[in-house]
């Protein structure tokens, strides 16, 4: 089950973040810049999947932007990674072009992202 | 009043072009104290763009709870914009912590029986998102209402928003239940993608359910078909797989469904066959789905041809040069690597490969996998490999690797000298991550191979005069000098066996060193050059090591007692021993001192007892510890009694005990006397001498905890003795050969029998090659160990036993069938009967 989702960019700000379960606001951008730090520390050659606390985490970067679904253990991994992408290929035709600029003005995302996609497990 | 405000926009713009974040959390500030205004005076117009900047700085990290009650003003207003900008921030502000949420269950409810379909739809959203239990309630009918829309797009939602609902409240299945059937022939695949999850829902959360919906496995198995089979629309086409994620939802469910289920997983096979030939994994959706496939297969009642097919799929990932890929077969290969052992092991050499992955979470789970996979036939080069891997591993994964082969090497070592060897080397690499007991195990090792003594004390002396920072290392060494003082200064220094002298890491990559197996393995540790080893040399390694900062208090101990013990070891005087001593009299160290105080006074009053106590150690019991540490906790015979029956289990535990109690062999109550006997005399000779003795007994924990014994008698299965014994049954008789069964059923495990098989020979001939075999009914698994002796010697000499251990797990009624085979009086005999009069307490 999925448990958050992020979109951070390289400098630790967030572009969009969804928690499907209740953590305190505090906490919230602790573990955020937690979860950019580990991230940023892989390099290319390792793998996109990071065991952090009791979740794992599975990124995906595009360009300066890092995508970030932290799951439990029940998940296929490999689907998430799939998923991650597909979601990029919808924001890319909505917004022809995606870039990080559209993602931050992010009424529109966040519209996108919360009716076309619900939390299926 | 109404400032002229912000629009989203001009205030993300503003935050940007802030440099710090102390102005950022200005600006936020500022804004939000705008915001607060509006809200206070009402401004129905601007409204909705009050709140979006709102959610802005909440996603930020900023408070915003003052924005609840204006998210639900502006869902109740008519407009769409309102209500979209309302519903999104009803999603972020509140969840079910928050009292107002219930407030928003009314609009909700008026939205969802409008017709139009943008609005039905953010309700569910919404609802979906943030529906607390109570509110799932009140609203379910009006769900399923919308579960038979004519709109696909509305069914959707409702589908998912009856997922949430079920997860919160999983009584309402039975509302949820009847629709399942008829969604599943949709053709849209958001509604099917939905209601599989759906299913899969309420199957994990109700027995019930899961019998419901194993009729519709041939449904989902001919859907999962055409997905495969036909090709892809572009609609639902992810880089050449048609919707991977409708097929990896499919066979998830699959997979609940199937489980523990032979009917379901027989229909399933085909398929599951189909899907793994047919998917393309050079993309990674085609991997995602084989993976899934993979753990269907390996969950279900699979046929073995698929379960072999499973494992070859996961070999052919661990090839993959995506590390992703790599990961997610290693985890899945440990998770097989209990049941289908072989097959994994046919891919060790590429998970070798794997531990040289820089990548920490591979690595790490090629850790675990090797040691899961090392066994008898392999455990030199495996060892070999792993040992490769600590000097190069990351420090966390240091520990488990250690005591990883550790335990490998306690399991399957070929021989003692290939045990020490290792763990020897283990000590030196990462001498600071091994656990407590390891150098207790290693003493207690060392000590029971008589031949390895003077090959075991030369290496740890050139060890220890290297290196004398390991702590664990030092001790053994230490200790082994203390007790063969005198094999190490004996002359001739050759070894045995001739060791390899080099890296023992590069020699081998690419895997398998099959052809290293007859020899020991190489040492990168290499012994200096043979000379004598001098006494002085010796005692100064040991002064050395005294007087060193890196020695920990328990180090010291072991070196001090290591000299005392040379004292009667050497040929020399012991001036330079007795220096030693009267300077460690006035250390600061209360256990320092009370030693040094002690071996002082053997050294001037008792001279005559100093021999004699400092002799060669017997060899101490794996479950010699617990005992001398109970000992030394009190000298009370009160505490002693209580700690007689803890030797008794433990000291039974036998060769397992490292392994905790999953090993433990079940406590014969005929075998608890001998030991306990044996545990009173070691407590009366402690009695006896004082101090120094205590000393020379010397199990290695030096600090014993009042906890531990308090552990090992808790943590203990309870008493040993069964409540009434069973009476012994005479089965057999003929010319004076008599065969009895004594039966006894531990109290741990109801469905355990033991039997004991006991022949006795009466009359005047010996009775030889006697054989016997025992048959059970099928519903019993039988083992049978390997009796005493094939000899039966006459006139009551010894007789010959035989243990059986039966297993019932069905509490059937137990029947034998017994055939003896043996020579008396010149003939042989053979005998076959069945044995039906066995008393009903040994199968109940």
């Amino acid at each position: 089950m999925i448990k958050f989702f992020l979109m951070v960019n390289k400098q630790g700000q967030t572009r969009l973040s969804k928690y499907y379960e209740h953590v305190e606001i505090n906490k919230r951008t602790l573990l955020e810049t937690e979860v950019i730090k580990s991230c940023l520390s892989r390099s290319n050659e390792q793998c996109s999947f990071i065991e952090y606390k009791d979740f794992k985490l599975i990124y995906r970067q595009y360009a300066a932007l890092f995508i970030v679904v932290g799951v439990n253990d029940t998940e296929n991994e490999m689907a998430i990674y799939e998923f991650i992408h597909n979601f990029v290929e919808v924001l890319d035709d909505y917004f022809s072009r995606v870039s990080e600029l559209d993602v931050s003005f992010f009424s529109a995302v966040s519209q996108v992202f919360h009716t076309s996609w619900q939390r299926t497990g | 009043m109404v400032a002229s405000s912000l629009k989203l926009q001009e205030l993300i713009q503003e935050i940007r072009e802030a440099k710090t974040q102390a102005q950022e959390r200005e600006v936020i500030q500022k804004e939000c104290a705008h915001i607060r205004a509006s809200f206070r005076d009402g401004d129905p117009l601007h409204s909705h763009r009050q709140l979006a900047k709102l959610l802005y700085a909440h996603m930020l990290g900023y408070p915003a709870h003052f924005g609840q009650m204006e998210c639900l003003k502006l869902i109740a207003s008519p407009r769409f914009t309102d209500k979209r900008v309302g519903y999104l921030g009803a999603m972020l502000l509140l969840d079910e912590r928050q009292d107002a949420h219930l407030l928003i269950t009314n609009s909700i409810k008026n939205d969802l029986s409008q017709g139009i379909e943008a609005v039905q739809g953010l309700a569910l959203c919404t609802l979906s998102t943030m529906g607390s239990a109570e509110m799932c309630r009140d609203l379910a009918p009006e769900v399923e209402k919308l579960l038979l829309q004519p709109s696909a797009y509305v069914r959707k939602k409702a589908v998912l928003t009856a997922v949430h609902m079920i997860r919160k409240v999983p009584e309402l299945s039975d509302i949820f239940l009847p629709p399942c059937a008829q969604l599943l022939h949709e053709r849209h695949h958001g509604i099917l993608l939905g209601t599989v999850t759906l299913i899969t829902e309420l199957c994990e959360r109700s027995p019930a359910a899961l019998k419901h919906f194993r009729k519709v496995v041939p449904q989902l198995v001919h859907t999962l078909r055409t997905l495969v089979m036909t090709g892809c629309s572009t609609e639902h086409s992810v880089s050449g797989v048609s919707d991977p994620f409708l097929q990896v939802q499919i066979l998830r469910l699959l997979r609940i469904l199937g489980r523990n289920h032979e009917e379901s997983s027989e229909t399933m096979n085909d398929l599951l066959a189909q899907v793994a030939t047919n998917t393309d994994a050079s993309r990674n959706a085609g991997s995602a789905v084989l993976f899934e496939t993979v753990l269907t297969i390996m969950d279900i009642r699979s046929a073995a041809g698929l379960r072999v097919l499973a494992v070859n799929i996961l070999g052919r990932f661990l090839l993959n040069s995506d590390r992703n890929i790599r990961y997610v077969a290693l985890t899945s290969l440990l998770k097989l690597v209990q049941s289908d052992h072989s097959a994994v092991q046919r891919h060790r050499p590429t998970v070798v490969e794997c531990l040289r992955e820089p990548d920490a979470s591979l690595s790490r789970r090629a850790l675990e996998l090797s040691l899961a996979l090392v066994n008898s036939s392999n455990v030199r080069t495996m060892t070999q490999e792993l040992q490769g891997f600590l000097e190069s591993c990351p420090p966390d994964l240091r520990a488990d690797c250690a005591s990883g082969i550790l335990l490998a090497a306690e399991r399957f070592a070929p021989t003692k000298r290939w045990h020490i060897d290792t763990i020897l080397r283990v000590l030196t690499t990462a001498g600071t991550y091994v656990r407590d007991d390891a150098v207790a195990n290693l003493i207690q090792l060392i000590g029971g191979a008589q031949e390895l003594h003077a090959y075991s004390v030369r290496r740890l002396y050139s060890a220890l005069a290297e290196d004398i920072s390991q702590q664990p290392l030092v001790q053994v060494a230490a200790w082994c000098i203390g007790e063969y003082g005198d094999l190490l200064l004996e002359g001739t220094c050759e070894e045995t066996e001739p060791l390899q002298v080099g890296p023992a890491l590069g020699v081998h990559r690419g895997g398998t060193c099959e052809g290293r197996q007859g020899r020991p393995q190489g040492h990168s540790l290499c012994p200096p050059p043979l000379r004598k080893v001098e006494e002085d040399v010796v005692l100064a390694l040991l002064e050395r090591v005294l007087q060193s900062h890196m020695s920990l208090p328990a180090t010291r101990g072991y070196a001090l007692t290591a000299l005392m013990k040379l004292s009667t070891r050497l040929h020399g005087d012991n001036n330079r021993i007795c220096q030693v001593m009267s300077i460690y009299g006035s250390c600061q160290d209360v256990e320092l001192q009370q030693r040094a105080v002690e071996y002082n006074a053997l050294f001037r009053k008792y001279d005559h007892l100093r021999a004699a106590v400092l002799e060669k150690m017997p060899l101490v019991e794996r479950g010699g510890p617990q005992v001398n540490e109970a000992a030394k906790e009190s000298k009370e015979v009160a505490q002693l009694s209580e700690a007689a029956p803890v030797p008794t289990e433990t000291q039974v535990r036998g060769p397992g005990y490292p392994w905790g109690k999953s090993m433990v062999q079940l406590p014969y109550p005929a075998l608890t006397l001998l030991p306990s006997l044996q545990a009173s005399k070691l407590l009366d000779l402690l009695d006896l001498l004082d101090g120094p003795s205590e000393n020379a007994q010397h199990p290695p924990p030096l600090d014993p905890t009042p906890g531990d014994t308090l552990i090992h008698l808790l943590d203990l299965p309870c008493t040993p003795l069964p409540s009434a014994p069973i009476p012994n049954l005479k089965v057999f008789e003929r010319e004076g050969l008599q065969l009895t069964l004594s039966f006894v059923r531990p109290p741990g495990t109801p469905t355990l029998l033991l039997i004991t098989v006991t022949a006795t020979n009466t009359s005047g001939g010996d009775v030889t090659h006697f054989i016997c075999q025992v048959a059970v009914p099928k519903s019993f698994q039988l083992q049978l160990q390997a009796p005493s002796g094939d000899t039966v010697p006459a006139q009551g000499g010894l007789p010959m036993t035989q243990l059986l251990r039966i297993l019932n797990p069905n509490k059937a009624p137990l029947r034998l069938k017994l055939r003896l085979t043996y020579d008396h009086f010149g003939q042989s005999v053979q005998e076959i009967f069945e044995v039906n009069n066995l008393p009903v307490e040994t199968w109940q």
